[in-house]
């Protein structure tokens, strides 16, 4: 065990006279396993997505992208509308996504560097709401939307809840705490800077880059969401993306080479989006994280 | 928590910034309030009452409760959910550290990719994640099946292994579909702290002779205790929250004889097919109640170990 762990993290102390590398062949090693193990899963859903079923079923199965992928994709078509719901999960994500920027930005400038009545309080109320299931919340914001604001089948129900959240707003106060210095505000402000101004010329700029990963994370946390949509949508026209997939279903058995082609297609988005922004998330990631 | 404590007295001085201060803040305090604290406060009431959504609801004080505690379901999706965040988190934690560990040396080359490519599948939604796996944990075809099949594992008496019908595989399958998607997005979070370590504690260690596992273990793990809490914390909170990924793996009932059901599922079926929402809003608050009693007990248990160690 001992000497398994040691090879895992690349020590060799039990030949210390050994000529150690900088780093260590294991490291690489498991480097290229891991991002095999990534990428194969998505590999395997095109693979699916493009080979008749009886292509799958077989020993060994098929292992590269068949000849069927828009037979597939017609299938699709056929049994959702697809482009309707990839249209209204971009839309709905965009809206959102702006939405979290703007509205958790000004709060947690706000939290950060202005005195307002019940300031304490409701920040601890807000790391309390974090700290919830978010399924708490969603049978009365149901009963809601269902009795009393009547969006059943209206994207404002998916659309206004989110467009602010606890984790963005305290998220951005922990930033402006952190990048935006006191003496630069009270310099704008001396000349003669509008409270707003301020906020929109000297605190936006400064806090941009993490802005759009925030904007990034709503972008793609509202592209994924399944629980809320499926609740509150239930006419084909207005599924997103993520509800219609879920709809592609065999008549008898599990389709899934059907299944996989819908998945296929509510994820190439994504990933297209990923070769843009991937090494702006990983900052991001790593920016918010807790250290130490 | 520890956040908290940079609040100091950094704080612009106190003037008439009062009124803008609420100006900014205004439209969270209203959208948060209404859609966010309003909801949660008013779970607790339907709870109280037999609330169907085209019956109308009648209040039947605790009887929520008293059923839940004596139904088998309940319990059994209590196991569940635990069980599969058993082995999705610890294996994950594990995992992660390693590959923190690697990427966190500065000699490694192509940094920026190996960072990047493993948050590949973080992107994707867990329902083509699960559709994927689904797929991938088949019986007869699966991919895992055949592969095992060929690594030779039938000789010791593991082949064409059941991994929806019976009960640990199908955990282990759901656990892995968790596993899958969030290891790049942990092993950032711990990569990040790595990166915040002081590097002369490595070299002090180094100096003493300790190996490469050691530091590890002496330097790098006690370093990163925050990191741990905070994760433990948060990977009970989504725990508790798994909900997708058994749905696609078996239905609304979470497996033919529910062996992977989980709260949040049941919730879930008692919104969508019992229409009882005071009873799913009984099973939020129970979450909720399992929520806090984990994270209590994981803050006095960081406490006790990091009081001893200091």
């Amino acid at each position: 065990m001992r000497n398994l762990l040691e090879w895992f993290t690349g020590s060799n102390a039990s030949d210390p006279t050994k000529k150690r590398r900088k780093v260590s062949r294991t490291a690489y090693i498991a480097l290229i396993v891991f991002t095999f193990l990534s990428i194969f899963p998505l590999y395997w859903l095109f693979v699916v997505a493009s080979n008749s079923n009886a292509e799958i079923s077989k020993i060994p199965p098929s292992l590269v992208p068949g000849p069927n992928f828009f037979k597939e994709l017609k299938a699709v078509y056929a049994a959702v509308p697809l482009t309707n719901a990839l249209v209204n999960t971009a839309l709905i994500a965009l809206i959102v996504a702006a939405a979290q920027v703007f509205f958790c930005t000004m709060a947690g400038f706000a939290y950060a560097k202005l005195a307002f009545p019940g300031k304490k309080v409701s920040l601890v109320v807000i790391i309390g709401t974090m700290m919830l299931p978010s399924q708490l919340g969603i049978v009365v914001l149901y009963i809601m939307m269902a009795d009393f604001f009547h969006w059943i089948n209206d994207f404002k129900a998916i659309v206004i809840p989110s467009m602010i959240g606890a984790f963005g707003v305290f998220w951005m106060r922990q930033i402006i705490d952190a990048q935006v210095p006191n003496e630069l505000l009270e310099a704008a402000k001396i000349d003669g800077g509008k409270n707003f101004r301020i906020y929109r010329s000297v605190v936006v700029p400064i806090i941009a880059p993490s802005a759009l990963v925030l904007g990034l994370f709503s972008f793609l946390g509202t592209w994924n969401d399944f629980l809320w949509p499926s609740l509150v949508l239930n006419s084909p026209k207005r599924f997103t993306i993520q509800v219609a997939v879920n709809q592609l279903n065999g008549t008898y058995t599990v389709d899934y080479a059907l299944k996989m082609c819908g998945a296929f297609m509510a994820t190439l988005p994504l990933l297209l989006l990923f070769i843009f922004v991937g090494r702006r998330l990983v900052t991001g990631i790593m920016d918010g994280a807790v250290k130490g | 928590m520890a956040l908290l404590k940079r609040e100091k007295s950094k704080v612009a001085p106190k003037n008439k910034g009062d009124r803008w201060g609420l100006a900014y803040v205004s439209p969270f305090f209203i959208i948060f309030g209404v859609f966010g604290l309003l909801p949660i406060l008013f779970t607790v009431y339907v709870s109280f009452f037999h609330w169907d959504p085209l019956a109308g609801h009648n209040f039947i004080g605790l009887d929520n409760f008293r059923n839940l505690f004596t139904d088998p379901y309940f319990y059994r999706a209590v196991r569940n959910t635990f069980s599969i965040f058993l082995f999705s988190f610890v294996p994950q934690t594990i995992l992660a550290l390693l590959l923190a560990n690697f990427l966190a040396n500065p000699h490694l080359k192509f940094k920026v990719f190996w960072r990047t490519i493993l948050l590949v599948p973080w992107v994707t939604s867990i329902l083509s994640v699960a559709i994927i796996f689904s797929e991938l944990f088949g019986q007869n075809y699966g991919m895992v099946n055949v592969a095992m099949h060929y690594l030779g594992l039938s000789h010791i008496g593991i082949h064409n292994v059941n991994w929806v019908g019976q009960t640990i595989p199908s955990h282990i399958a759901i656990a892995s579909m968790i596993v899958y998607r969030n290891l790049g997005y942990a092993s950032l979070i711990y990569l990040a702290s790595m990166l915040a370590i002081p590097r002369d504690l490595y070299e002090s260690a180094s100096l003493d002779g300790a190996s490469k596992l050691q530091q590890f273990r002496y330097v790098t793990i006690p370093q990163l205790k925050n990191t741990l809490t905070f994760m433990l914390i948060v990977g009970t909170i989504g725990g508790l929250q798994t909900f997708l990924e058994p749905l696609t793996y078996g239905g609304v009932q979470g497996g033919d004889s529910r062996q992977f059901s989980t709260l949040a599922l049941y919730l879930y079926e008692q919104i969508i097919i019992n229409n009882k929402l005071g009873y799913a809003a009984a099973i939020g608050v129970a979450i909720t109640l399992i929520t806090i009693m984990i994270s209590g007990v994981n803050f006095l248990v960081t406490r006790r170990i990091s009081g001893s160690e200091a």
